[in-house]
């Protein structure tokens, strides 16, 4: 019974992650295929990964994904720290409510809308100030600064929520100013929120194609528009081969994170132990 | 300082000593609710005193205002003769130690020590000595590397005290300073915490809501209801005579019988009890009307419970049967049920060791009930 039982479990197990991993695996392997038609295995080479490698519009799309990701990244999570503090710290101001509910409506909204709104607010900037002159790089990244922001702000607000407030009161009953109070003690028990929002803000940038393809103009193609256009017209092996790479590159940061959350993991058991064992000296002491 | 070296210990008797914080008519509002009640106090220098109070009575809304966290309502406050309604909390001479202790949890014990003093200003030589200084009397050399969430409860505790005593502030104010710690912990850090204050000679305010912290503390314990103080008293004071019922069964217990005054005079009350017509003779004076309805408030520990008849006398004796024992080991408390239906509690010290495990007296024997005339409390509320 107990053996019927754990080799159906297996087998769901199997099944779950074949549904997952299968495509991944298939895309991973037609991209070693020698032969230009996907489909029809011409046996293994690194062709593609060649031809990916010489053309340099790949090489801009990747450029400029980063260089936006970053860009977003960084002031995303500056506003959406400065939101957060905001929200949490400054007690009841006037509209509070209205700022909280705004500053989530992004998360909630479809892309489509986001993006079509804010073309519309390119279209009509140009227009009446004659700025952005030409779409590209820097409307995309106000694009997603406006979303990201959001992520960035409920990541922000929760670490504020569960942070204990006698913290900050302390450090100004010790003689620190607010700002102070800030720079010393907030903003630094905040930074892992802060790099969370901020690795957050980077990804969901380098993802989006919907609203990166409303506000890009002609000539400006990041990653992902350039892979789509390009499967537009046709599975394509060298597309293959670059989702391949981005594939494993995923891959390793996702590992590398487990890693190093496992060893803080590790290390915090260890500090409890190392407290526990004291407090028994401790004990010990006294009864002596 | 005072000529009467009695007075050196107890300053708030000496009519020349001039109080260290004045607290004067201080109210705050929530909204509707009023958490502190047009409360008056004032505290002498190295004092040790408590507020003592259940929760919501309003005691650390009033220490968060000596520390600057909240603004007064109305009233003003003055520590060492300086006005601190516009002070803020950063430029207080005061140090708060807080219930959760609040340690910089990104910062290593040294770090949490000398944050206060490096915001100071002052030089590095200077800062590193007072912080080992400190260090040292509270005996963590050994852990001043680590971060807070290597240390157990105690040292947390420990570190937590530290910071807020190496700036030397002029008033120590103390959240509930022991009620994260076990009870063996406790007792300990209590005493610790003692001396620590009286080789500082630093003013503590201590919030409680642990009675025999507070007794075991304190020069002095004012009790916090309601947001207004109800007694203020050294612990033996407000012990041995409660100025009113709540007082008496919140501080210790009491057995309380209720009656009106017989007789009145200088030298003594005479109050007959409502229930079963019994006297009571007490001999501390009055002003007392006659007919007037009292309480009579005696403690458990004060009543002496015995087999055999007292002295034949008309007041300050009882007859029951006993109810209950429970055996605490060193004390026994008994609850004697009297001929009225009232049930009376007494705590007798075992101090002889039973030859055969019997107690004292035993379940349903009956027992005459007899205490000093100085033992009871009259209460007019």
């Amino acid at each position: 019974m107990k053996k019927q039982r754990s080799t159906f479990m297996f087998s769901m197990l199997c099944f779950g992650l074949a549904f997952l991993y299968i495509p991944m695996v298939l895309l991973i392997v037609y991209s070693f295929n020698h032969s230009k038609i996907v489909p029809i295995w011409g046996g293994f080479s690194f062709r593609w990964y060649k031809v990916l490698f010489e053309s340099p519009e790949v090489w801009q799309a990747l450029l400029l994904s980063l260089k936006i990701a970053v860009v977003n990244a960084t002031f995303a999570t500056l506003m959406g720290t400065l939101a957060g503090l905001a929200l949490v710290r400054f007690g009841r101001f006037r509209g509070r409510t209205l700022f909280s509910g705004m500053i989530s409506a992004p998360l909630v909204m479809p892309e489509v809308i986001t993006g079509l709104s804010l073309l519309l607010l390119f279209i009509t900037l140009s227009q009446f100030i004659g700025w952005p002159s030409e779409r590209g790089f820097t409307t995309i990244t106000i694009a997603h600064i406006t979303f990201s922001m959001a992520y960035v702000a409920v990541i922000i607000q929760s670490r504020l929520t569960g942070m204990d407030e006698s913290l900050e009161e302390a450090a100004q009953d010790l003689g620190a100013k607010p700002l102070r109070v800030l720079t010393d003690i907030t903003l630094p028990i905040l930074a892992p929120g802060m790099l969370a929002g901020w690795l957050l803000a980077f990804t969901l940038s380098l993802d989006d194609l919907v609203i990166a393809s409303f506000v890009t103009g002609p000539g400006s193609n990041t990653l992902p528009i350039l892979i789509y256009s390009r499967i537009r017209l046709g599975l394509r092996p060298d597309i293959n081969a670059l989702a391949t790479i981005i594939i494993v590159t995923v891959a390793i940061g996702v590992i590398l994170a487990g890693y190093i959350m496992w060893r803080q993991e590790k290390q915090r058991q260890r500090d409890q132990q190392m407290a526990a064992a004291d407090k028994l000296d401790f004990d010990t002491e006294t009864t002596a | 300082m005072s000529k009467d070296p009695k007075l050196a210990h107890r300053p708030w008797l000496d009519p020349e000593a001039e109080p260290y914080i004045k607290i004067q008519g201080i109210t705050k509002r929530f909204g509707d609710f009023t958490a502190v009640d047009n409360v008056d106090l004032d505290i002498y220098k190295g004092e040790l005193f408590c507020w003592l109070g259940g929760s919501g009575c309003g005691k650390s809304t009033l220490l968060r205002m000596l520390a600057g966290f909240e603004t007064p309502t109305a009233g003003k406050i003055f520590i060492d003769g300086v006005e601190m309604n516009d002070i803020p909390a950063y430029e207080r001479p005061v140090n708060m130690m807080f219930q959760s202790y609040a340690l910089f949890p990104h910062m290593t014990v040294e770090k949490n020590i000398a944050y206060g003093l490096v915001r100071d200003g002052l030089d590095k030589a200077t800062i590193q000595s007072k912080v080992e200084e400190i260090i040292d009397m509270v005996e963590l050399t050994q852990f001043s590397k680590r971060k807070p969430h290597q240390l157990s409860g105690g040292q947390r505790q420990r570190v937590a005290l530290a910071r807020a005593l190496v700036k030397q502030p002029k008033v120590l104010l103390l959240d509930e300073p022991l009620g994260a710690l076990d009870k063996r912990l406790r007792e300990q850090t209590q005493y610790e915490l003692m001396n620590i204050q009286d080789q500082l000679g630093v003013t503590f305010i201590v919030v409680t809501h642990d009675q025999e912290e507070a007794m075991t503390l304190s020069t002095r314990i004012a009790i916090m209801d309601k947001g207004k103080f109800i007694q203020t008293g050294t612990p033996t004071e407000i012990y041995e005579t409660p100025d009113s019922r709540f007082i008496a069964n919140f501080i210790g217990s009491a057995n309380i019988f209720e009656g009106h005054v017989v007789e009145s005079g200088k030298e003594h009350v005479l109050v007959r009890s409502t229930r079963d017509q019994s006297l009571f003779y007490i001999d501390h004076g009055s002003d007392l009307q006659e007919n007037a309805k009292v309480w009579v408030a005696i403690r458990p520990e004060k009543i002496k419970i015995s087999k055999s008849p007292p002295e034949q006398s008309d007041h300050n004796q009882l007859i029951g049967t006993v109810d209950d024992i429970g055996y605490l080991g060193k004390l026994s408390n008994y609850k004697v049920l009297l001929d009225n239906g009232k049930i009376i509690d007494i705590t007798y010290p075992n101090q002889v060791r039973p030859k055969s495990g019997d107690h004292l007296v035993d379940w349903e024997e009956k027992v005459y009930l007899s205490w000093d005339a100085s033992s009871a409390v009259v209460l007019t509320h």
